[in-house]
Order: structure tokens, then C-alpha cells, then sequence
């Protein structure tokens, strides 16, 4: 660290020294790359676990581990990937740094709570790792009733882990809301609100209102397996579709909760590296919060062959079409935006463009599934398991590595290399299709999903998609080569190397403990005037 | 401008990343609303499930309702709405500064506290005497028509999970007092025992709902 204080001054990174004063530390952009390190830490887990979950697909008849083990796998996948991954990915890390910078702020409302609220998801991820070692669960991420109720393992630990992490999730999401509430810059309106902040402020308030009805809902199942009160266990009177509704009212939100983040991303990447000002600035903006609006009344089509009533199951499906509206005005209008732009090709638009690619697919394969005719012969397919890796996996993690990319040079000042990232993107694009979009045609011909072994005449589709997996394994091994590579001894970068007009790009980088130094940064203009490829 | 600095003459001093106190007092404030709807989100979900069996088993949940005791329902109805008064006048005591008189309504909204958890711990007790447990752990003799364990799942979840509150209101509450006692508490900064006395009422309005729906709905 020694020469790099000669190269910045004082920054958060040279602050305050020691792991003691990272441990405690308060400082926001801090807070952002311990989680940033927790994710990836896991998002190293979940993807092994994938890798051998592919791997034993590869070939009918040809397992490399047991059933049992394999049912592990693939709920461990499920959960690590969702609870501790993709959930916390973009708002607690990139979120975290950036959001305060963006509105002018010098931390976020609640700096102690920030710092509660990641050690709450470690304890919450603590449990749940400890309980793999402990019989681990075989439920599947969704822990449906009464299977979860029944079988044997260390499922209660497992739940509460995934209970301890949701208060984190809500904890986070009520900071956000209260530092854009109150914390922005002189001038900083809510017509010149970064598009980023719409989608994190869209974001916070789907984890305020739905994680607690997981939470009550966890507490339920582990009262069903320790007091056997039965509300979900139709052996005792009561009604596992009851559990399927509760879970789905907080995990379809949550789908949101992982795609509006990245919409934030790209919302941010895109005219930056057009040089135009972003189309449809209010739309996108209102378009968040129509998204988190429709969020909560569309949970009923994970049940559509579940016994819900045929009057529910038509509602459910005409509403959830109307995700496809506010999701295509983003769209159109990213699209939009970079007609006739300058477009520069670097890493954070490549992964900009991956998304739009993978997450319209993503999407449009959500309206066959919305479609109920449609549904009940896919459901429980691979295709099920293509369409959400389309929007989770392809819309997501491209949000998330597009900004890490974005944001690399703002939070080490330094920058990547960008031949390399090039070659891990294209990597990563061509693995991610060979992984899932044979997917579809496996699910679309019948595959069902979690099953241990296969059909023979699955086999091409699932050969060609552990390959991918390789692919897309090397891809991001080549991300966290460049990025621990680039962190060290890539050139130095500036303060504003994108030459972007958000707040965040104002202060120098890496940014001084503070944010900004003694003047507090004051808002004249919209965050999106670019003109052209000088300006 | 103080009239109450024999016990705290020096000023709070806000967060580096406020304007002013104001400003850190309603941000605060913001934030523990926000987490009061986490809260109405987290019991209005175990609300809906037992309003949902309710709609589905009425003669089995009518007849379950008629064990829960009515009086003692009552009685802890009673001590919880004077213990909002009680920490109402807590609060305002403690934004005039008057700590004496604050440290004494916050006792006195413990004892309330204590008082209604005693009275549960006597309705429980009763209740397991009688093997009147939730859902497969019950057998009580004088109520075997189907569905009424369930019942009984909802009502000892529903009060359980709020017994657990008040118990960290009460802890929440001696918290505000302790550091009264440091001096940490002023007319220029009040912010933890208003927010606790947020807290406390949306404790006490919980069970406002719990009553009438479990013991009096017939």
C-alpha cells in the first residue's frame, strides 16, 4: 500500500489501517467492498456447485456423485445463489459505495446500521454454511411444506440462516430509502435523481415490504418442525399451498429486488459510453417503481399447477403480462438512447449489451411461462430453469460485473485492462448461451428440473451445456484475474476517466474519506447532458 | 435557553454527515417509521393465515375460542393501553427535559409490561395443564372437534410473537433509562426514547387487533 499512498493522498483505503479498523469500520465505501467480498466468496461457492451439478448431467447414466448429495447441491446452489449472492450483489456493494456518492452524501443515514446489517448477513450465512456440515437440507431453495417439514437434516439451520439474512436485506433497504430521502446534494431534485438511485430507492422498498413476510413465514416452518403447529401440514389440518403462497408473496418480489438493480446499472453505463442523453429518463424512472408495483401482485403464477383456483390462475396470468410493459419501456428506451450515440466499446458497455441481449430473452421466455396453457406443460421444466438463469444470471451478474467494471476505476483508482476484459466478456457471452439456451430446448422437449439423471435423449442438450459451464467458469476467472491484477498495478486512472456526470465521478479516486473533501458538491444540472463524443 | 442542565449542559453532537441535529432527528425518525411497516408487514402475514382458517373452519374456531379466557384477554388490554399512557408521558417528559419524571413513566410502562407478561405466563401455564398445545401436541379431552389445534397454532404463534416484543420493548425501554441515567439524554436530544415509545405503541396497537380477533370474534 506504501506506493499507492504516494499516487492518491489520503483515501478510505489508507485512512485508517489494520484489519481492526476495516472490522469496524463505518465508512461506507468500506462497508461496500466487505460485501463485495462476501459475495463474490460465495458466488465462487454457489458457481462450484453449479459446475458439479453440470457435471453431472453431462451424460445419462453417468452421475458423478449420489442422489442425495446431488439434492444438497442443488438446493445449497439455489439458496447461496439467491440469499447471499444475487439478492445483496448490486445494492450492498456496488449500492453501497456509490450510493452515497451519488447523492452528494458523505455516508448513508445510518452508518452503524450499514455496518449491522453486513455482519447480520455473515451470521445468517454462517448458519447456513454450518448447516451443510451438519446434514445440510435437500428442500430445494424454496423449502416447500410438506416435504421441508418431513425430511431429515439440518433444515431449521438452514431456514434460520436464511431468516437472519433477510433482516440484513431489510436493514439495507431501509437505509437507502432514508439516505435518498433525506441526504441529497443542494439541487440534486428528484427530476435530476441519478437513474441508479430510482432503481435502488424501487429496489429498498420491495425489501422493506416483502423480506418480512419470508421472515414470519421461515419462523413458521421451523414452529412446523419444532412445535408441529401444522399450519402448512395437511396431516394436521392445514395447507402446504398456504406455504407456497407466503413464500412466493416475498420471493417474486425478490426477483425484482435482483433485476432493478442491474436495470440501475445499465441505466448509468448506457449514456455515458453513447455520449447522448439517456431516452425516456422519467419513464425508466417511473418504470422502477411500476415494476415494484406489479411485483406484488403477480406471485400466483409460481402456483398455476398447484390447486389454486382456475378464476386465481387466469388473474394471475393476465397480470403478470403486465410486467412485460414497464420492463419494455426500459428497454426501448435504452435502445433508444444509444441510437445515433457515439458508442464506445469498453468492458462496462460490452456487459451493457450482454444484458440487453440476455435479459430480453430472459423476458420474453417469462410471457410463454405467464402464458397458462403454455405454463402447465413447461412448469417444473428446464426450461423454467433457462427462462430465470436468462434473467437472474444474464441480467443480473451482467449488471453486477458490468459495474464492477464501471466502478473499478472510482473505487481503487487505477484502471483494468481492458483487452483482457474484452476476452473475458466475450468468454462469459458465448458460455452463459452454451450453458442455458440448450436449456430450453431440454426443457421445452420435457427435461424436468431437479432430477438427479436423465433421459439419453437429453444428452446432447446437456453436454453442450456443462461445456458452457466451462466457458463461463473461465470467463470469470479471467474477471478476478484482471480486477486483482488491474487493483495492483493497473495505470492510474483519474478521477473521472469515463467523463461521466454523476456526483460520484466529482471527488477524486479513490475518494477521500469523506467523499468529497470540505465542499459539499451542489447540483445544477440533469446527471445525463452528454453531446456528442467530446462532450 | 436550557431550563433542565443540571444533569446534561453539553450539546448532542449529529452525525458527520448531517446538517443540523434537526436533521439527524428526522432522519431517524423516518427510518424507525420505515421499520414499523417491516413490522405490520411481518404480523399482517400471520394475520392473513389466520383469518384464511378462520374463513375455512368457523365452527372449529369458534369453539376454540370460546377456552381463551376473556377477563384476563381484558385485563392485559387494560394494562397495555395504560402503559401507552404511561410511556406517552414518558416521552414528553423527557423532550422537556424533565428526566426525574421521564425515568419514572418508563419504569412504570415496565411494570405494565411485566404485568401483562405475567398474566400470559398464568394463561399458558393453564393452557398447558390442560394439554391444550398447537397443532400435533394437542389433547385436551374437552375440545376434539377437528381443526381446533390449529387454532390454537395460530393463537399461541400470534401471541408468542408478540409476548417476544413487548419483552424487547421492555428491554428497549430500560435501555432509554440507563442512558438517561449517563446524562445522555436532553431536551436538545431525545431521539432514542421517542423512538422506542414508536415502538412501543405499535407493540401495544398489536395486540389492540390480537384481543378482539382471538379471544372476542365468535
Amino acid at each position: 500500500m506504501a506506493h499507492t499512498e504516494h499516487a492518491h493522498g489520503d483515501n478510505y483505503l489508507n485512512h485508517e489501517k489494520g484489519i481492526w479498523s476495516w472490522m469496524t469500520t463505518v465508512d461506507h465505501k468500506r462497508i461496500g467492498l466487505m460485501y463485495l467480498a462476501a459475495v463474490l466468496f460465495f458466488f465462487l461457492i454457489g458457481g462450484i456447485f453449479a459446475l458439479i451439478i453440470r457435471l453431472n448431467l453431462m451424460k445419462a447414466g453417468a452421475p458423478v456423485v449420489d442422489a442425495n448429495t446431488y439434492n444438497k447441491l442443488m438446493t445449497y446452489h439455489g439458496a447461496i445463489m439467491v440469499f447471499l449472492v444475487i439478492i445483496p450483489a448490486i445494492p450492498a456493494s456496488i449500492g453501497n459505495f456509490v450510493l452515497p456518492m451519488m447523492l452528494g452524501a458523505k455516508d448513508v443515514a445510518f452508518p452503524k446500521l450499514n455496518l449491522a446489517s453486513y455482519y447480520i448477513y455473515l451470521l445468517g450465512a454462517l448458519f447456513a454454511c454450518l448447516a451443510l456440515f451438519l446434514g445440510g437440507a435437500d428442500t430445494g431453495w424454496t423449502f416447500y411444506t410438506p416435504y421441508s417439514i418431513r425430511t431429515s437434516g439440518a433444515v431449521i439451520m438452514v431456514i434460520f440462516g436464511a431468516f437472519i439474512a433477510g433482516f440484513s436485506s431489510i436493514l439495507t433497504g431501509l437505509n437507502f430509502i432514508v439516505s435518498i430521502q433525506k441526504l441529497r446534494a443542494p439541487g440534486l431534485t428528484w427530476n435530476r435523481l441519478p437513474l441508479m438511485l430510482w432503481a435502488l430507492y424501487a429496489t429498498s422498498v420491495i425489501q422493506v415490504l416483502a423480506t418480512p413476510v419470508l421472515a414470519i413465514t421461515l419462523v413458521l416452518l421451523i414452529f412446523e418442525r419444532t412445535f408441529q403447529i401444522g399450519i402448512f401440514d395437511p396431516a394436521l389440518g392445514g395447507d402446504p399451498v398456504l406455504f407456497q403462497h407466503f413464500f412466493w408473496f416475498y420471493s417474486h418480489p425478490a426477483v425484482y429486488i435482483m433485476i432493478l438493480p442491474a436495470m440501475g446499472v445499465i441505466s448509468e453505463i448506457i449514456p455515458v459510453f453513447s455520449r447522448k442523453p439517456i431516452f425516456g429518463y422519467r419513464a425508466i424512472a417511473l418504470a422502477s417503481f411500476g415494476i415494484a408495483l406489479v411485483a406484488f401482485i403477480v406471485w400466483g403464477h409460481h402456483l398455476f399447477v398447484s390447486g389454486q383456483s382456475e378464476l386465481a390462475n387466469f388473474i394471475f396470468s393476465l397480470l403478470t403480462m403486465f410486467v412485460a410493459v414497464p420492463t419494455g419501456v426500459k428497454v426501448f428506451s435504452w435502445v433508444g438512447t444509444m441510437y445515433k450515440g457515439s458508442i464506445r466499446f469498453n468492458a462496462p458497455m460490452l456487459y451493457a449489451m450482454g444484458f440487453l441481449e440476455l435479459f430480453t430473452i430472459g423476458g420474453v421466455t417469462g410471457v410463454f411461462l405467464a402464458t397458462l396453457a403454455i405454463d402447465v406443460h413447461l412448469t417444473d421444466t428446464y426450461f423454467v430453469i433457462a427462462h430465470f438463469h436468462y434473467v437472474m444470471v444474464g441480467g443480473t451478474i451482467m449488471g453486477f460485473v458490468g459495474g464492477m467494471h464501471y466502478w473499478f476505476p472510482k473505487a481503487t483508482g487505477r484502471m483494468y485492462n481492458e483487452r483482457i476484459a474484452m476476452w473475458a466478456f466475450i468468454l462469459i457471452i458465448i458460455g452463459f448461451n452454451l450453458t442455458f439456451f440448450p436449456q430450453f430446448i431440454a426443457g421445452s422437449e420435457g427435461m424436468p428440473r431437479r432430477y438427479w439423471s436423465q433421459l439419453p435423449e437429453f444428452d446432447l442438450m446437456n453436454r453442450l451445456s456443462t461445456y458452457g459451464s466451462w466457458f463461463l467458469a473461465a470467463g470469470f476467472i479471467v474477471v478476478a484475474y484482471n480486477m486483482i491484477k488491474s487493483a495492483k498495478s493497473g495505470p492510474i486512472s483519474g478521477p473521472n476517466p469515463w467523463r461521466a456526470l454523476t456526483l460520484e465521478w466529482q471527488s477524486p479516486s479513490p475518494p477521500p474519506h469523506d467523499n468529497f473533501g470540505p465542499t459539499a458538491p451542489t447540483v445544477t444540472q440533469w446527471p445525463y447532458e452528454y453531446k456528442g463524443a467530446n462532450v | 435557553m436550557s431550563q433542565y442542565n443540571e444533569m446534561n449542559p453539553a450539546p448532542h453532537h449529529y452525525g458527520h454527515h448531517f446538517e443540523s441535529a434537526e436533521h439527524e432527528f428526522t432522519t431517524a425518525k423516518q427510518g424507525m417509521w420505515i421499520f414499523m411497516v417491516t413490522e405490520v408487514l411481518m404480523i399482517g402475514a400471520i394475520f392473513v393465515g389466520y383469518l384464511l382458517m378462520r374463513g375455512r373452519y368457523p365452527e372449529a374456531f369458534h369453539a376454540a375460542h370460546q377456552v381463551l379466557n376473556v377477563k384476563l384477554g381484558a385485563l392485559n388490554t387494560i394494562v397495555l393501553i395504560v402503559s401507552s399512557a404511561t410511556m406517552v408521558l414518558g416521552v414528553s417528559a423527557a423532550q422537556r427535559g424533565n428526566n426525574k419524571r421521564a425515568i419514572n413513566m418508563l419504569m412504570a410502562t415496565i411494570a405494565c409490561g411485566a404485568i401483562f407478561c405475567v398474566v400470559k405466563y398464568f394463561e399458558y401455564s393453564h393452557k398447558f395443564h390442560e394439554g391444550i398445545f398447537p397443532g400435533g401436541m394437542y389433547h385436551y379431552e374437552g375440545l376434539t372437534i377437528p381443526h381446533v389445534p390449529l387454532f390454537f397454532s395460530f393463537y399461541f404463534v400470534m401471541t408468542g410473537i408478540h409476548a417476544f416484543h413487548v419483552v424487547v420493548g421492555m428491554a428497549l425501554i430500560f435501555w432509554t433509562i440507563t442512558r438517561i441515567k449517563r446524562g445522555q439524554i436532553s431536551k436538545q436530544f431525545f431521539t432514542p426514547v421517542e423512538l422506542v415509545g414508536f415502538y412501543w405503541h405499535f407493540v401495544d396497537l398489536v395486540w389492540i387487533y390480537l384481543f378482539p380477533l382471538l379471544y372476542l370474534l365468535g
